[in-house]
């Protein structure tokens, strides 16, 4: 066994086939006593040998050595005797190949000159056959230009037939297709005769197209074939789009009839005039410009002589809606208006798309906005022409009798209450019907532009506000201009100032409030706020009031200048009566506690004290001859007396002053101005001892009535004791009557 | 001493009747006349020492009854014509005289004690045939010596002659209602041919030539009209006054509606006064015991205060100045202010006189006065 492996390893070595070998004899490479090694020293292995072993191990290795030796020739000789019998059959095999191959080589020859043969033969064949392919080539062609002249020849009657039997289209065909033919040779006499048949029954074939296509009766969709035949038949382009649009313009002419209902008549434009002006557009953008056309030029040109037809007829169109929008003005109903606008609006939005260089829905949203806008301002007409009815009303209702008649109820207050709630209703009713131009489902609603324009500047601005303000500027123009308007009754002005406070106090914010709501305005989009609306109405009723306050104050003054200037106070009998006219004074002051009773509150009064009822000239009286004193004092005194004095009265009487918003303060001025006067016009009068006593009495009179109506009895008291002590100044014989005596005289008037 | 502080004098009676005296244009004199049933009234010639800012007096007595108007003539200083009210128990009628002042203020009796001189009177305008006398006016520039009176329903012409006086011309006003005068203004324009009266709530001018109503103004004023001025810088221009607590300027050749309107009065208006020099400064007067000066620039004869060309800049402050409106409103008095009249030598002082008896003068603010000035 381990003698084979030796073997092989050997052989594996001579051959210096493996790696591995190598290493494993790597190690015994360096070893000179490896007998098998490469580096195998013969000498130095046999003096090892001879140094380290005994004879006897020597004797055994000289055995062991010859044996292998022995062995190792055998294998030799088995080796090489293999070897050469493998020599011997491969050169047997060798000298059989190259038998084999002579033979084949001259099979091939053979096939080579078989080839040559069949070549040569299929020469001669094609050679023969060759005149009479071209033969036939010429024939075929000659027919196909017989069958083409004979079309040409039959052309003319061809076309005759088709333009009889009305198939144009057809006859169209036939003559595109030999018109080039034609034109090609029409120097030959013959073909020249074709064309010019062909000629006329084109021309007619022309002429008939023409005649259908100017014809009113034709219908769009024959339009179109005409002018798609036409174009083939080389018509110039542009006339055609012009005569074609020309002839459109008959076919979609609007016949608005101003008489029909809005909402029919904006459904007659659009599906009339409006599906038609669509269909033309359609028909057009077939014919003219979706077509494979060469001329970008003239392709334009068809674009731009639509867009300006389109426009034009647009422009006529919407002329008519606006006028006929214009004249919805005079009726109520919003909702069908709105329907009408809606579907105006929808169906330009489906315009825009057939021709989308331009822009029909911003022209529509700018009529319906201003339809909205026209609604608006119709409302804030007929809101002021309501409010002036109702101003009207309470007119006729103040100056009519009954009113004196019922002094128990309320009247001012049921006017106030009547007109109060018309106006809120009217406005309600007002921006209820305007909330239609926003409903959901109106398409145009829900364009910005035109929803915050709507909302904002229309209805709050344009109306509310603006109805507001007008409430306003009419009451002031009652203020301010009485004397051309005619007689103002004073109570109309006390209802306007207690509306305008109304206004001021709650109406205005709630109207606000209810627009925002309904139209969903935010609050920072809003121009005028509550705050400047309710300054101007408190400003107003303030106005009204002092203007009624005058205006009272003065038909009293007016009646006691008059009793004052008109009598002869020097000649004058004793006094027996109170006189009329303070009897009327405090009558009317009383009627006017009662209207402006029904519309203000009482207001604060001063404390009064516990003897005013009793409080009689008697006070007066000391009073008077103190005053009389100091003025005949010398001036060197009244420096010192006069500032007592004016320590006492140093509380300015404002006379016309502005009131307060309750009823003791509406009197108080009035009967301020009334005594005033009283007052002013004593003072221009010379009295006699009567008259004198005249005014005591009077006075007293009044006293004894106007404290109840004023918030600071002391104020009647001290003008009062004015007119008295003017009075006496102004009197020859200043005697005045016993107290008792004018209690009784005021008692039994 | 604070020049612009008021100077007020009391007089011991009631008074409604102030004048200017307006032919004296050296120094700053009103006259006021009192008004008493029961003692004998008197006329105070007022002197304003304007650099001392001290008042003197001159008093004279005037016996024949309650003065109710008064107006210094106008082309002589001594020479004064007096409204006055002689009562008797049975009648009180109201009657005018021209009375002539003595020649000169005479400082020396100005003490308190002072004795109190009498007047001379020179012509009695009383005409019995026309009732009560209403208003006098005297010739507006003096050229000629001639004076209007207003009697209860007719204007008497007057012409003076040295100590005589003799009615020239009766005119009466007719109409509805038997109207009455209540007042009246003499035109210093047109060679002052016109004149203009009131009557209620109306306004009539009068040619003086041929006597004929050349205009009316029928509800001037939607109350009593109780004072009348002509603009005396700016022809066609009239202020009025009255009980609807306005006062109104007219351009009298469009009587549909005034010019401009002031409303700043709480009571009634009784006197309104342009100033003679500077037009666009007007006092009115009113018995809620105010005096207002206010500035009507826009309707004045100077609308835009003095160009200056060198310093714009100054001149834009001036207008701002000058806007129309209340320059001030004076206090001083307690009662009833009937009358006021600027001073004829002083261009920025006035008297006013409240029916107490006091008599306040005043100043133009001297802001507006450089304003108007500078």
């Amino acid at each position: 066994m381990d003698v084979t492996r030796k073997k092989r390893d050997m052989l594996k070595m001579y051959y210096g086939h493996s790696q591995e070998a190598l290493q494993d004899q790597g190690a015994a490479t360096a070893d000179p006593c490896n007998i098998n090694g490469a580096h195998f020293e013969p000498d130095i292995y046999l003096g090892k040998l001879l140094k380290e072993r005994s004879l006897g191990e020597l004797m055994d290795k000289e055995t062991e050595m010859v044996r292998h030796i022995k062995a190792l020739d055998s294998d030799m000789q088995t080796l090489v005797y293999e070897n050469y019998n493998k020599f011997i059959s491969a050169t047997d095999t060798i000298r059989k190949m190259k038998n084999d191959f002579r033979k084949m080589e001259d099979e091939m020859d053979h096939l080579a000159t078989n080839m040559a043969a069949i070549t040569e033969f299929s020469g001669t064949i094609s050679n023969t056959l060759q005149d009479r392919r071209q033969q036939i080539t010429k024939l075929a062609g000659v027919h196909t230009l017989l069958k083409k002249l004979q079309f040409l020849f039959e052309l003319p009657t061809r076309l005759k037939k088709c333009i009889e039997m009305e198939a144009y289209s057809q006859a169209v065909r036939y003559y595109t297709k030999s018109r080039k033919v034609l034109h090609q040779y029409q120097h030959m006499p013959s073909f020249q005769g074709i064309q010019a048949d062909c000629q006329l029954h084109v021309d007619a074939l022309r002429e008939k197209l023409r005649s259908k296509f100017h014809d009113k009766n034709s219908c769009p969709k024959e339009l179109a074939e005409c002018v798609d035949l036409l174009l083939q038949l080389n018509e110039p382009a542009e006339t055609l789009c012009q005569d074609f649009l020309s002839q459109s313009v008959h076919s979609s002419a609007l016949q608005p009839s101003e008489h029909t209902d809005i909402l029919e008549f904006v459904d007659c434009g659009c599906n009339g005039f409006l599906s038609n002006v669509c269909l033309v557009i359609a028909s057009y953008n077939d014919l003219f410009l979706n077509r494979q056309q060469d001329d970008e030029q003239l392709d334009a040109i068809a674009l731009k002589k639509l867009v300006s037809f389109v426009n034009d007829l647009m422009e006529l169109y919407f002329g008519y809606v606006q006028r006929r929008v214009l004249l919805e003005k005079e009726t109520g109903d919003n909702t069908i208006l709105v329907r009408a606008l809606d579907r105006f609006h929808r169906r330009l939005q489906a315009m825009n798309k057939l021709l989308p260089d331009t822009d029909f829905s911003r022209a529509g949203t700018e009529i319906v906005s201003r339809a909205a806008r026209d609604r608006v301002s119709h409302y804030l007409h007929s809101l002021q022409q309501h409010y002036a009815d109702c101003l009207t009303d309470i007119r006729q209702n103040l100056a009519a009798p009954r009113m004196l008649a019922r002094p128990d109820g309320n009247p001012l207050s049921d006017l106030l209450q009547g007109l109060n709630s018309s106006l809120l209703d009217q406005m309600k009713s007002v921006l209820s019907n305007l909330q239609a131009f926003i409903a959901s489902d109106i398409t145009f609603a829900m364009k910005p532009y035109f929803r915050g324009l709507f909302c904002v500047q229309d209805v709050r601005q344009g109306l509310v506000v603006a109805f507001l303000e007008h409430i306003n500027a009419v009451c002031i123009e009652f203020c301010e201009a009485p004397s051309d308007k005619g007689a103002v009754p004073p109570a109309l002005l006390l209802i306007l100032s207690r509306l305008c406070l109304d206004l001021e106090q709650s109406t205005i914010s709630y109207l606000l409030t209810l627009v925002d709501e309904q139209f969903m305005l935010d609050s920072s989009s809003v121009v005028t706020p509550a705050s400047v609306l309710t300054a101007a109405a408190r400003d107003t009723a303030q106005r009204l009031l002092n203007h009624y306050v005058r205006v009272q104050g003065l038909t009293i003054s007016q009646m006691l200048r008059k009793s004052v200037e008109t009598r002869d106070w020097l000649n004058t009998i004793e006094p027996r009566n109170v006189r009329a006219v303070m009897k009327r004074v405090v009558e009317d002051i009383t009627a006017m506690d009662i209207q402006v009773g029904q519309l203000y509150e009482e207001g604060i009064r001063k404390e009064r004290s516990s003897d005013s009822t009793k409080r009689s000239l008697s006070t007066v009286r000391p009073s008077a001859p103190t005053r009389t004193n100091w003025s005949y004092t010398p001036s060197t005194l009244d420096n010192s007396l006069m500032s007592n004095i004016q320590k006492l009265f140093s509380e300015r009487i404002e006379i016309f002053s502005g009131v307060e918003f309750s009823k003791v303060s509406v009197l108080t001025g009035i009967i301020k101005i009334s005594l005033k006067t009283f007052l002013e016009c004593v003072r221009l009068r010379t009295f006699g001892r009567y008259g004198m006593q005249q005014i005591q009495v009077d006075t007293h009179y009044l006293q004894l009535y106007l404290w109840r109506f004023v918030s600071d009895e002391n104020l009647v008291h001290f003008l009062l004791d004015e007119i008295v002590g003017s009075t006496l100044h102004r009197c020859l014989d200043p005697v005045t009557m016993e107290t008792s005596v004018v209690e009784l005289i005021c008692e039994r008037g | 001493m604070d020049d612009d502080a008021a100077v007020i004098y009391g007089l011991e009676f009631q008074a409604r009747a102030l004048t200017a005296q307006t032919a004296e244009t050296d120094a700053i004199r009103f006259f006021v006349g009192t008004q008493s049933l029961r003692f004998d009234n008197q006329i105070h010639q007022i002197d304003f020492d304007d650099e001392n800012n001290v008042i003197n007096k001159n008093i004279f007595l005037h016996r024949e009854g309650e003065i109710w108007d008064m107006k210094a003539c106008t082309y002589d200083r001594n020479i004064l014509a007096t409204i006055y009210n002689t009562a008797t128990s049975a009648k009180a009628e109201m009657r005018g005289m021209l009375w002539k002042v003595p020649e000169e203020f005479d400082t020396s009796l100005n003490d308190d004690n002072a004795t109190v001189q009498s007047l001379q009177p020179l012509a009695s305008l009383y005409s019995a045939d026309h009732g009560d006398l209403k208003a006098l006016m005297w010739h507006p520039s003096g050229d000629t010596q001639r004076l209007i009176t207003l009697a209860d329903n007719h204007i008497l012409s007057w012409e003076l002659d040295g100590p005589d006086a003799r009615v020239s011309s009766a005119t009466p006003l007719e109409g509805k209602g038997q109207p009455r005068f209540t007042t009246g203004a003499w035109n210093p324009h047109h060679n002052s041919s016109q004149i203009a009266t009131a009557n209620e709530n109306a306004i009539r001018g009068w040619d003086l030539r041929s006597m004929k109503q050349t205009y009316c103004i029928e509800s001037a004023h939607s109350q009593l009209v109780r004072g009348l001025d002509f603009n005396p810088n700016k022809q066609y221009y009239l202020a009025s006054c009255g009980d609807d607590c306005k006062a109104r300027f007219w351009d009298v050749r469009n009587c549909n509606e005034p010019v401009k309107v002031l409303a700043d009065h709480s009571h009634w208006v009784w006197g309104v006064r342009y100033n003679n020099f500077h037009d666009q400064l007007v006092l009115t007067s009113s018995s809620d015991s105010r005096v207002i000066l206010t500035n009507t620039s826009s309707i004045s004869s100077e609308p835009f205060g003095h160009y200056d060309d060198e310093d714009e800049e100054e001149m834009c402050d001036k207008k701002e100045g000058l806007e129309d409106g209340v320059i001030c409103t004076y206090e001083e008095h307690e009662d009833s202010v009937y009358a006021v009249e600027w001073s004829t030598a002083d261009p920025w002082l006035f008297a006013s006189l409240s029916y107490d008896g006091r008599l306040v003068i005043n100043r133009v603010p001297r802001n507006i006065k450089y304003n108007i000035l500078l």
